[in-house]
């Protein structure tokens, strides 16, 4: 049975949005979703383990062998962001039960359930196959689940919000596929291993410049990418709470994920790096989004926007460590993409949980609540100090290993603008923990601590963000060895 | 009641002759999805037509009378069961030893196991294709009769 495993991780999901879609009321469809995430989180943890010991596996979807049937590869690094994906996954479907019911209509909820099964089946799908067209479809259909999902929040700008990211994803999507498109022109294959091993040969045609062209910058939208990051923000803001938790802490970083593989796998570190400057654009819009992202975050009134510009910022030291195109770099890339999902969603969620009580996430709704909701507020600046990087918390990892690996190539000057980011970020968490603890609330406060339905999950991830900033042996050991097979020329 | 309807309740040559083509078009929408695996055609292609049968009705007769062929409830459940329906074979293939969706493992050789997986698989395209067209139709009209 675990021979099945690979495809269970994608199918579960995807059989199991319909099913909550046909159930009524707020538990049934709820309780089905938890629950997939939960064997998800299994699968992902059981497929983990068999690839450190066994090495790469393949699973043909139908029977029909690679490279002309669609195959699910899995190594190191697709098994790494399944854990994350299901992980997550799996610590906010709890959150959501009631944090969705009190900002979705009944009758809806069986409807955003179902979505968000769609948006797990979609992101772990594209985690899953080995097939560049595969990616696309699954690409779609994650997307399409968040738009709906998005468009299911409160304020009526969601849907603006959503239709604007419907019109810059179409866009990155179809940039995928016109990439795609001519890769298999010129090799008459769709699989990525086989694209690997045959693009050498035509790689110096402008065919395949233009498709890494239209590849990467496909990529680079949904990824959220410094200057095409303007469909981030809004769709953060204005989607349901737990809802921005899991959209922060999966969607983009899956794309992280599809750019590596391209640049890495697809491509070869030689020819993205080597003969492309992809190097000098990566780094230059990268610093650019740290700096410029984080400047507007420490502007901002509306919480959730400032977390999202943050987003985008963080990104930014990602494709940084993509782009170094070093083991180090990498790695520090991977542990950044698993421990950014950390944080963030922990953010998010503690922010779900002022918005259940206040009614809002705006500055001037933290007010006080240090003393009112204590938990909430800890767990708040838990996260934050994890953002921006306090040693014992996984934010310092990343970040000393991004730094480690911007020594190594002797660019210093790198150093500095992390250090700056970073300095940023503690303006902007530290003027929200101002007025969360030293300010009075205007009118004689009546809120109370958030349900321990809401706390748990919230703190779950808080703990999460210390112990594996503590313990780093699991993501440490896994992000170097998926790093060092990917850029050892291996598959 | 909306406009359309009053104007179409008069129109005597729309109602016959749609009542005489709502049944063919029906009939072709099947031919469409069992014969997809011989010639052009498939379960989308005949899901968009058997729904295309339903919107003509809907557009003729009006909306409440649809309603009461294809209720919302039926149509909700058809749409959900189409995609299960399909994702069943896959199941049902693992369970027989093969991987997903290898519907060579259904039948006693491996052709016949094909045909009977294609056409089950297909099956559940067209049901959730011509419901949730439905649906949408549904919708729109509703979005219009509120105006």
């Amino acid at each position: 049975m675990d021979a099945h495993f690979q495809a269970l991780i994608v199918v579960l999901p995807l059989l199991a949005a319909p099913l909550a879609a046909l159930l009524r009321g707020r538990t049934g469809p709820w309780l089905l979703a938890t629950l997939v995430s939960w064997a998800m989180l299994g699968l992902a943890l059981a497929l983990l383990l068999k690839v450190q010991a066994e090495g790469t596996l393949s699973y043909a979807l139908g029977g029909w062998a690679a490279p002309i049937g669609i195959e699910y590869r899995l190594d190191a690094l697709n098994a790494f962001v399944q854990v994350l994906l299901a992980l997550v996954a799996a610590v906010v479907l709890p959150f959501m039960h009631l944090s969705a019911a009190q900002e979705i209509d009944e009758e809806r909820l069986p409807g955003l359930y179902a979505a968000v099964l769609l948006l797990l089946a979609g992101l772990t799908g594209i985690t899953a196959t080995g097939d560049a067209f595969n990616v696309f479809v699954f690409l779609e259909i994650s997307s399409l689940a968040t738009y709906t999902l998005i468009a299911l929040g409160q304020d009526r700008r969601a849907l603006t919000s959503a239709f604007r990211y419907l019109i810059m994803g179409t866009i990155g999507a179809t940039f995928f596929l016109i990439g795609v498109g001519l890769l298999y022109g010129m090799t008459g294959t769709l699989n990525m291993a086989d694209l690997g091993e045959r693009l050498p040969a035509v790689a110096d045609t402008r065919t395949v410049h233009t498709a890494v062209a239209f590849l990467v910058v496909g990529v680079c939208l949904k990824l959220a990418l410094f200057p095409l990051h303007l469909w981030l923000p809004n769709a953060y803001t204005y989607a349901p709470s737990a809802v921005s938790a899991l959209l922060a802490a999966t969607s983009t970083k899956v794309a992280v994920y599809v750019l590596i593989r391209f640049l890495y796998t697809v491509f070869g570190v030689e020819f993205s790096f080597g003969e492309l400057p992809l190097t000098s654009i990566l780094v230059v819009l990268a610093m650019l989004g740290m700096l410029i992202a984080s400047a507007v975050a420490i502007g901002q009134q509306e919480v959730k926007r400032l977390l999202a510009y943050s987003s985008v910022a963080q990104v930014g030291y990602m494709v940084l460590g993509i782009a170094l195109a070093t083991t180090a770099g990498l790695t520090a890339a991977l542990l950044h993409l698993f421990n950014h999902a950390l944080m963030k969603s922990a953010l998010f969620l503690a922010l779900g949980c002022i918005a259940f009580r206040m009614g809002g996430t705006r500055v001037e709704h933290f007010k006080g609540i240090g003393r009112s909701m204590p938990w909430t507020s800890a767990a708040f600046v838990a996260g934050g100090l994890s953002l921006i990087g306090v040693p014992l918390t996984v934010g310092f990892i990343s970040k000393w290993y991004l730094v480690l690996a911007a020594i190594g190539q002797g660019w210093w000057w790198l150093v500095v603008v992390i250090l700056i980011s970073s300095l940023m970020a503690v303006v902007y968490i530290w003027r929200l923990v101002e007025v969360a603890y030293f300010e009075t609330p205007a009118e004689r406060d009546r809120h109370h601590e958030a349900p321990l339905s809401l706390l748990l999950p919230t703190w779950l991830l808080v703990a999460l963000n210390f112990w594996l900033g503590i313990d780093t042996r699991l993501t440490v050991g896994v992000a170097e060895s998926a790093a060092r097979a990917l850029t050892g020329g291996g598959s | 009641m909306s406009a359309g309807r009053d104007a179409m309740e008069g129109q005597l040559i729309l109602r016959v002759v749609s009542k005489f083509l709502i049944p063919v078009i029906m009939l072709f929408a099947l031919y469409v999805q069992f014969h997809g695996e011989y010639g052009p055609g498939g379960g989308f292609q005949a899901g968009v037509i058997m729904a295309s049968a339903l919107i003509v009705h809907m557009l003729v007769f009006g909306l409440d009378e649809t309603r009461r062929v294809a209720p919302l409830p039926v149509l909700r459940v058809l749409s959900a069961g189409g995609a299960l329906l399909y994702g069943a074979v896959g199941i049902v293939a693992m369970l027989f030893g093969g991987n997903f969706l290898d519907y060579g493992v259904l039948g006693p050789t491996a052709p016949t196991g094909q045909v009977i997986g294609i056409i089950v698989i297909e099956l559940g395209v067209g049901i959730t294709v011509a419901s949730t067209m439905v649906l949408l139709a549904f919708l729109f009209a509703e979005r219009v009769r509120e105006r």
